[in-house]
């Protein structure tokens, strides 16, 4: 199951990556030293919180500003932990607290495909599979922020700043499984537009998430012959 | 560069590693064992799309808080067309993320921005 584990974990560490790059090349243009891109990365592991708190970070942000965003960014993984929470019934309260500590988007996309095909996931494998991911994660952060001010050009000019955008895509397409899935993709993006467009703020995510999700459960119970 | 004390960096990674890690952490310790009821399984099923379609909608649409397609202001929307395309056939996100920077990357060379 170890080795499985890990097999499992490749993708995620390929993906990351870039990622993880990116957000060690912007830190360190910012300021950040090596070691402290690699602190934030153990303690926070949170691929577009940490890219959203280097933006912040260079434009002189205070402290509650980058919490409360962060947190704000963080808080759809309260719908994705819930998700995968009737899975982890067999899991001790500490090993539940160890798997909540490396839930990230990406082990989301990945266990919300294997775990309802495993039904009782392994252990072993499963935390083989978070801390290989997790020791990638902070591996790519800290050699983007030794990289980082040694790269000719700006991390702009080599669209570093693009890899969160483009993960979201990957993820997003990983998650589409049938119609319904994506008028309501559609539907969340025209409204969280719509919102930041208008009124700006971090609100705009949540609000049309919240929206969108409760849309999909009403178009799950129309009967198909009534649409 | 930074403004900020060093010490100050090191409060903000640990204010910022607390609100990252309650999120995930409470809905496991109160959902995991018990049984959740048919219809929030539905609703928690649309969660995953609805939340990355809303982060993408307002990064691919607007540059500079302006609704434009213009690839100078905006290289975001055009470099998602062929990361999608790749994304739809091979599933794989080293690759999705690779031609998407690569396309950013592109776009600011040749449209000058």
């Amino acid at each position: 199951m170890i080795a499985h584990g890990f097999y499992r974990s490749l993708p995620l560490v390929l993906g990351y990556f870039p990622i993880g790059f990116a957000f060690g090349v912007l830190a360190a243009n910012t300021g950040l030293a090596p070691w402290e891109c690699g602190l934030m990365s153990l303690f926070v592991y949170a691929g577009s919180s940490q890219l959203i708190a280097v933006s912040l970070l260079a434009a002189g942000a205070g402290i509650l500003t980058i919490t409360l965003t962060t947190f704000l960014v963080n808080l759809r993984h309260i719908l994705m932990s819930a998700t995968l929470a009737p899975y982890l019934g067999h899991f001790s309260r500490l090993q539940q607290a160890l798997f909540a500590y490396q839930f990230t988007d990406e082990i989301f996309a990945l266990y919300s495909v294997t775990f309802p095909q495993e039904k009782i996931p392994n252990k072993a494998g499963v935390f083989t599979t978070n801390l290989v991911a997790h020791g990638a994660w902070i591996g790519s952060s800290v050699l983007g922020a030794w990289a980082g001010t040694t790269l000719t050009g700006s991390p702009e000019s080599w669209g570093l700043d693009y890899a969160l955008p483009a993960m979201f895509i990957a993820l997003l397409v990983l998650q589409l499984n049938n119609r319904r899935h994506i008028f309501i993709a559609f539907f969340s993006a025209a409204l969280s537009l719509l919102l930041f467009w208008k009124t700006g703020g971090h609100w705009h995510m949540i609000i049309a998430t919240l929206c969108s999700a409760t849309l999909g459960l009403f178009l799950e119970k129309t009967p198909a012959e009534s649409l | 560069m930074l403004i900020y004390p060093r010490n100050t960096i090191f409060i903000i990674i640990l204010c910022m590693a607390l609100v990252t890690y309650l999120p995930r952490l409470f809905p496991i310790l109160l959902l995991s064992r018990r049984k959740l009821p048919p219809r929030l399984k539905i609703w928690l099923s649309y969660i995953p799309v609805a939340v990355l379609a809303s982060l993408l909608g307002p990064v691919l649409f607007l540059a500079d808080g302006r609704l434009t397609l213009h690839p100078a202001p905006n290289p975001y929307f055009w470099a998602a067309l062929p990361s999608l395309a790749v994304a739809l056939l091979t599933k794989n996100m080293f690759l999705t993320i690779l031609i998407g920077m690569a396309g950013v990357a592109l776009l600011r060379l040749f449209a000058g921005v």
